[in-house]
């Protein structure tokens, strides 16, 4: 394994007209890690994530995944740079022509030599590890509830095995059950296929339950990184109200039970 | 295992005495090369650097068939396990009707759609003459300013387009008609061509349509984004009666404004005739208000009686269409694009029937 990030983001300047959104922001997510990105409302998360899969142009700084430079490839690398990651947007950005497993089939179109029955038997198994019943495949997005598309939008993020998955608030709106299944499918996703994630997030449950590291935006950089335990010792005003609010003490009683 | 460097995948398949050997990557990209194999063979995966689920899912499938797995590290058979756990269980496969039943059945289902949607539209036809009753009963609730900022949208912001197409329409009649008639040398008969047609007919036939294809769309676009964006709920909840507030301004609008489009379409179709049977034919206008004048009246009567029948129907089509988006986008574009085409032919049904109800009435 090597241990270099898969991820590396330096001096990152991102803005839009005067307003300036990231200045000097460096991060990185390792291989084979859960890394949470909080922040407040318009600190730039998920102009962050957009930026580092390249939908957002970036005024300075570079960013690599997996050693390429984004914004400096060639549409062939790029195509082969965007078969190694998987996007989940905020609301699942299904195609709402496609049912699930449609949706689920279009990456896997970008493979040579498969045949219909191995695409399908590929897209119902992820259909199917994402956590979804058998009969979502013939649905329609708008047949599905909000936690379903999210799922689905999961699956479709992993149908070529990525080696990184970026995903945009991935429990914002669902019911804590539903919050705290997700929570469980991400781990154990990316202990079966060895995933790097990259999770924008405003849950702190999900920090709990999740995250390996968690990287603070504020300032327009990344303030902090570390693990649970060490933000809890950050004195940044911001920081201690974040981890230290009464939500945050209620998140942080909640771990004992669960070991 | 430097996978982050290798961009060519890679797997090698040998067939050595009935086993299947692989060495290097066994993902996605190198299914493929599988497919020559036959499936209940012994597999040797000793040699694998990489798997991804999709070939633990390939293996999975072959040892289902009978082939035998062997030399799989402690890692891959972990992978092997959990792409096993997952793999989806199908429904029970739901039993097929036989073609001539699906069609009898579909058939059917779309003749009780129509009649249900024409049962919606009464209903709604209805609950707009309620809500004017209520709305009657109590004036200090009537949404005055709303229907006086819906007259101006519907009626007169109409008016251009609607005088520039009965003007033209005039030109056209009278151009087409005067060619005909100077075969017989009855030109002047081109007055009675013109007023007739336009009064009785075309005038509000296609300020209808231009209506329904105007404001239909925007009333179901209107209240169909409401409705998206959950506004309609929020209103029932907080105490206003969207029937009240909504539906009928916007219908009493379109019933208001309608006749008085009619007449102005019919006043310019005149006017468009008589220019042109001025130029074309040498017809002057003392003499055409004179012809005009023999035309009995009853034609104009029939043309914008139906008027209020025509914006009746687009009203209730738009309002409706617009009540029935659901919470997706897709839902608002579908909705008004078929409340336009419907509204569109049921006037042009409606036009029909009150054809025969005045042939028969004798007008």
């Amino acid at each position: 394994m090597n241990g270099g990030p898969v991820v590396r983001v330096r001096g990152l300047r991102t803005q839009f007209g005067n307003h300036v959104v990231h200045e000097g922001l460096d991060l990185d997510l390792r291989r084979g890690e859960i890394l949470g990105v909080v922040g407040g409302s318009g600190t730039g998360k998920s102009v962050l994530l957009r930026a580092i899969v390249g939908l957002e142009a970036c005024q300075g700084g570079t960013i690599e995944v997996l050693g390429k430079q984004i914004g400096t490839l060639s549409g062939v690398d790029r195509r082969a740079l965007e078969h190694r990651w998987g996007v989940m947007f905020q609301d699942g950005a299904l195609f709402s022509s496609l049912t699930v497993r449609e949706n689920v089939e279009v990456p896997l179109k970008a493979v040579a030599g498969l045949s219909d029955t191995q695409r399908q038997g590929l897209a119902e198994l992820k259909v199917s590890m994402a956590g979804l019943p058998w009969k979502a495949n013939g649905n329609y997005p708008s047949d599905l509830s909000g936690g379903m598309r999210k799922r689905a939008g999961l699956a479709r993020a992993l149908a070529l095995d990525p080696e990184i998955v970026f995903l945009d608030e991935p429990t914002a709106g669902l019911d804590p059950i539903g919050a705290s299944a997700f929570d469980r499918l991400i781990v154990t996703l990316r202990d079966a296929l060895n995933l790097s994630v990259f999770l924008v997030t405003h849950d702190l449950d999900t920090l709990h339950a999740c995250c390996d590291r968690v990287a603070v935006l504020a300032e327009r950089k990344v303030l902090t990184t570390g693990t649970m335990a060490e933000m809890l010792q950050v004195d940044h005003p911001w920081v201690h109200e974040y981890f230290h609010g009464p939500r945050a003490r209620a998140a942080n009683e909640g771990i004992p039970d669960k070991d | 295992m430097k996978v982050a460097d290798t961009a060519l995948c890679d797997l090698s398949v040998d067939v050595v005495d009935k086993r299947v050997v692989l060495s290097g990557q066994l993902v996605v990209w190198t299914l493929s090369k599988l497919s020559d194999t036959p499936d209940a063979a012994q597999i040797d995966l000793a040699a694998v650097i990489r798997m991804d689920t999709a070939g633990a899912w390939e293996l999975t499938r072959r040892r289902a068939a009978g082939g035998r797995l062997t030399g799989l590290s402690d890692h891959h058979a972990s992978l092997l396990a959990t792409v096993t756990e997952a793999l989806p269980v199908p429904d029970p496969a739901v039993e097929i009707p036989a073609w001539w039943r699906r069609t009898l059945e579909g058939t059917g289902r779309r003749v009780a759609g129509v009649l249900v949607y024409l049962s919606e539209l009464a209903e709604y036809l209805g609950r707009t003459l309620a809500a004017l009753w209520r709305g009657l009963c109590h004036p200090s609730r009537f949404p005055a300013t709303s229907l006086i900022h819906h007259c101006q949208e519907t009626g007169l912001r109409a008016v251009p387009i609607v005088a520039v197409m009965s003007f033209l329409i005039g030109v056209v009649l009278a151009f087409q008609g005067s060619d005909q008639l100077r075969q017989f040398g009855a030109e002047v008969f081109v007055v009675d061509l013109i007023a007739i047609s336009i009064l009785r007919e075309l005038g509000i036939l296609l300020t209808a349509i231009i209506v329904a294809g105007r404001t239909a769309s925007a009333l179901t676009a209107s209240i169909g984004s409401m409705k998206m964006r959950q506004e309609i709920d929020a209103m029932r909840t907080l105490g206003l009666d969207p029937d009240l507030v909504l539906v009928l301004p916007r219908i009493l609008a379109l019933v208001l404004m309608l006749p008085i489009l009619g007449l102005v379409s019919a006043l310019t179709g005149l006017l468009g005739g008589a220019v042109m049977s001025w130029i074309e034919l040498g017809i002057s206008p003392a003499v055409f208000v004179a012809r005009l004048a023999d035309v009995s009246v009853s034609h104009a009567v029939v043309g914008l009686t139906k008027a209020p029948v025509f914006a009746l129907i687009i009203g209730v089509i738009g309002c409706h269409a617009g009540m029935r988006v659901g919470k997706d986008a897709e839902s608002l574009g579908r909705m008004t694009s078929s409340a336009v085409v419907s509204a569109i032919f049921a006037v042009i049904i409606a036009d029909a029937a009150c054809s025969i109800v005045f042939a028969q009435v004798g007008l």
